[in-house]
């Protein structure tokens, strides 16, 4: 099959590689570098050429939710919009500020986008087509997640301005609290894979159904810690632009900001790919190729995200912690008692 | 999700409330820090600052700095003739150009015993009931926008263009009007002008259904406002309150009901009001009065007799020694024009009773005990206008 071809090429162009390596005798940690380079520039392409889509998606939804256009003029439908922007903002002044700390000032960003890229590690685009199938794949992603904490901190700390510091503590506060039910949540899927790995949950769901289906209440759990945790509305509290300027990134500018912008739409997109995995059952589908699906279903997941950034307003932050320890985690552990009795009928 | 409800009492003083009784950070040292929210903040509504004191994000205490747009308004007006003055009225609550300007030359007109044109009285009902909407969707856009729903904005701001539209056709400006005239208004309206404005009534409860299914009745929204900023009646009335603010307290007083000037006398509609006194009655209230404009809007256009849109007045106005006062019922309370004069061409001295200057002192009262995103809420819902405020 044509498919089948296609995704047998990595595997054929390794090993003529390989081979190629061994006949001029070269060493193969070489190889494995060499390998691992093209993994991360392929991954680096993939998510920089996604968010470039997802920024345009988003404002060009948002412009339609809100009787807008959107970006019209650059590109057809607008699509260079968000070139142009990335280059502008690339050739602006990088200002530090004079109260700032600032090497805490200049890593920051770099703290926070190196996890949301390395989540991408173990993200299964299609059957064989993986960075690498780690056995504990979905305790590694929680714990790439929980690094946009301390980023966020620094940021916020090291800007020697208030309303970033209350930005910082708000995201602080709002991520670790959201990271329970999220976690407690994808405990479920696992307890009904009985693996970590994520091409095993896919397996599992293409055994029995998609999880969302035996999984409903998790889903929806998953969902809106999913939505708090990228920090967008109606949880974006951390950058609440009418209560606290811009909270952390309020004295960022030129490609500082623009790398937590990337960030955070590598994360919506990176979430939206786990969730289409945990849920949806990945690449799994019938009549397209898997990478198509993949993407279909990742994108259903940033669709709705959007829908709801444009429709709801803002919580507070009390409320924002009331609904995450006082309602999604009881849910959450609801949940995980049902799917445990389940499992052990 | 349970309410979080805190009372504050008005004015209130001391002690202020905590959420968390038996947090086991309660025997950490903590300080108060100060943040300066403004003048250049996304949601102070202009140049407002607010010296706000917060206990995380609790507000301890809120000092609110005014005067960064201040443009002597009331010392310009004693070197200019009562016809000069119009035009800068507009510039102080730049939101309701129509009623700013109507304060001024009723009171004028009171002060010379004017008799105005029955035409003319209707036009200004109709311009006032206009601006009222026009002013009411900003409010309602923009606090959506400080509750962190960037789509109301843009759906009243829609419906707002139409009314802005119609302001051109007729007065030939979209903000700054220059329209009322001391006997009547500047230009007449047309057949086709009154039935644009027809269709726009006709076609407008539609957008106002769309506003509710998008914000009104929403959980988020209710959670955000209910209990929020709450000021009972007394505490209203002591500062001078008026306008929505007050009616939102249980007070249901309205100039067009209790001191009626131009027609309203003669036109059928209920004064909104509540008396929860919170974030959320000040919106129920503002949406209602949008309803009973349009009320007000349909019969004036419906009674709008034939004749003069401008009476006779004297070229050049001079008042008679002494003091006058004339009010109306602004988009945001009572609009009072306070002159003095010595019987001059010029006021002796003009006093501007703005009400979004008094309705920011109630922030305070309002704010205290209250979290940063409520302060956000607060600020947005006495609809303050910081032209007016500074003058």
């Amino acid at each position: 099959m044509y498919f089948a071809e296609v995704s047998s090429l990595p595997l054929r162009l390794y090993q003529w590689t390989e081979q190629l390596f061994t006949n001029l005798g070269l060493p193969l940690w070489l190889l494995a570098i060499l390998v691992a380079t093209v993994k991360v520039a392929l991954i680096l392409g993939f998510i920089l050429l996604n968010v470039l889509f997802l920024i345009w998606l988003e404002r060009k939804l948002g412009g339609h939710i809100q009787n807008r256009l959107g970006p019209i003029y650059t590109g057809p439908f607008g699509l260079l919009q968000t070139l142009a922007d990335a280059l502008k903002v690339l050739v602006k002044e990088d200002i530090i500020p004079a109260a700032a700390d600032r090497w805490v000032f200049m890593i920051a960003p770099l703290v926070a986008f190196v996890p949301a890229v390395m989540i991408w590690l173990v993200v299964p685009f299609a059957p064989g087509v993986q960075a690498r199938d780690l056995n504990i794949g979905i305790l590694y992603v929680a714990a790439m997640t929980s690094f946009s904490v301390p980023a966020l901190l620094m940021a916020g700390w090291s800007s020697g301005n208030k309303w970033s510091l209350l930005g910082a503590f708000r995201a602080g506060a709002q991520l670790i609290s959201y990271e329970v039910p999220l976690i407690l949540a994808t405990l479920a899927v696992v307890m009904l894979a009985g693996s970590l790995s994520l091409n095993d949950i896919i397996g599992a769901q293409q055994e029995r159904a998609w999880f969302i289906v035996l999984q409903p209440l998790g889903f929806i759990v998953y969902l809106i810690a999913a939505i708090a945790e990228l920090n967008r509305t109606p949880f974006d509290l951390p950058e609440a632009e009418s209560e606290l300027v811009a909270g952390f990134n309020t004295e960022y500018s030129g490609f500082r900001f623009a790398i937590f912008f990337l960030t955070e739409y590598a994360s919506l997109l990176s979430s939206s790919a786990i969730a289409a995995t945990l849920f949806l059952g990945g690449w799994s589908g019938p009549l397209l190729p898997p990478f198509v699906w993949f993407l279909l279903k990742t994108y259903v997941f940033v669709f709705i995200a959007m829908w709801i950034r444009f429709t709801l307003p803002r919580l507070r932050v009390d409320q924002l912690m009331n609904l995450s320890w006082k309602l999604l985690l009881p849910v959450a552990l609801l949940n995980v008692l049902v799917t445990g009795v389940f499992v052990a009928l | 999700m349970p309410d979080t409800e805190v009372s504050v009492p008005g004015g209130a003083q001391g002690q202020v409330p905590s959420l968390i009784e038996d947090s086991p950070t309660q025997d950490l040292r903590t300080e108060e820090m100060m943040v300066n929210m403004g003048p250049q903040h996304p949601s102070t509504h202009g140049v407002l600052r607010a010296v706000v004191t917060i206990d995380g994000e609790r507000v301890v205490d809120v000092d609110s700095d005014v005067g960064y747009l201040h443009r002597c308004f009331e010392k310009i007006s004693e070197k200019l003739t009562y016809q000069q003055i119009i035009p800068y009225t507009d510039r102080t609550d730049y939101l309701a150009g129509m009623t700013n300007e109507l304060a001024l030359v009723l009171t004028v007109e009171k002060a010379l015993g004017l008799e105005v044109p029955r035409r003319a009285q209707f036009i200004r009902t109709v311009m006032s009931e206009l601006q009222r909407i026009h002013s009411h969707l900003i409010w309602f856009g923009t606090f959506g926008l400080d509750l962190g729903a960037t789509t109301p904005f843009l759906y009243a701001f829609r419906d707002r263009e139409t009314i802005s539209d119609l302001f051109e056709e007729v007065t030939g400006a979209r903000m700054m009007y220059n329209y009322m005239r001391v006997g009547g208004v500047r230009n007449d309206i047309t057949a086709p002008w009154v039935k644009r404005v027809r269709d726009f009534l006709k076609q407008f409860p539609a957008a106002l259904r769309e506003y509710d299914d998008l914000l009104t009745g929403n959980p988020i929204l209710k959670a955000r406002t209910r209990g929020v900023g709450k000021i009972d009646a007394q505490t209203a009335v002591a500062y001078g309150a008026s306008g929505p603010v007050l009616r939102a307290s249980g007070v249901p007083y309205d100039l067009r009901k209790h001191d009626p000037y131009l027609v309203y006398d003669e036109m059928d509609f209920d004064v909104a009001w509540a008396s929860e006194g919170d974030v959320l009655a000040r919106y129920q209230v503002r949406l209602e009065e949008i309803r009973q404009s349009i009320r007000i809007l349909e019969q004036a256009l419906e009674g709008l007799p034939e004749g003069e849109f401008l009476g006779k007045a004297p070229r050049i106005v001079k008042l008679p020694p002494g003091h006058y006062y004339g009010r109306v019922e602004g988009p945001r309370g009572e609009v009072g024009c306070y002159i003095v004069s010595d019987g001059d061409r010029k006021p002796y001295r003009l006093h501007w009773r703005a009400p979004s200057f008094v309705h920011l002192q109630l922030l305070p009262a309002m704010a205290k005990g209250h979290l940063m995103g409520d302060m956000v809420a607060i600020i947005g819902s006495i609809d303050i206008v910081m032209g007016e405020v500074d003058r």
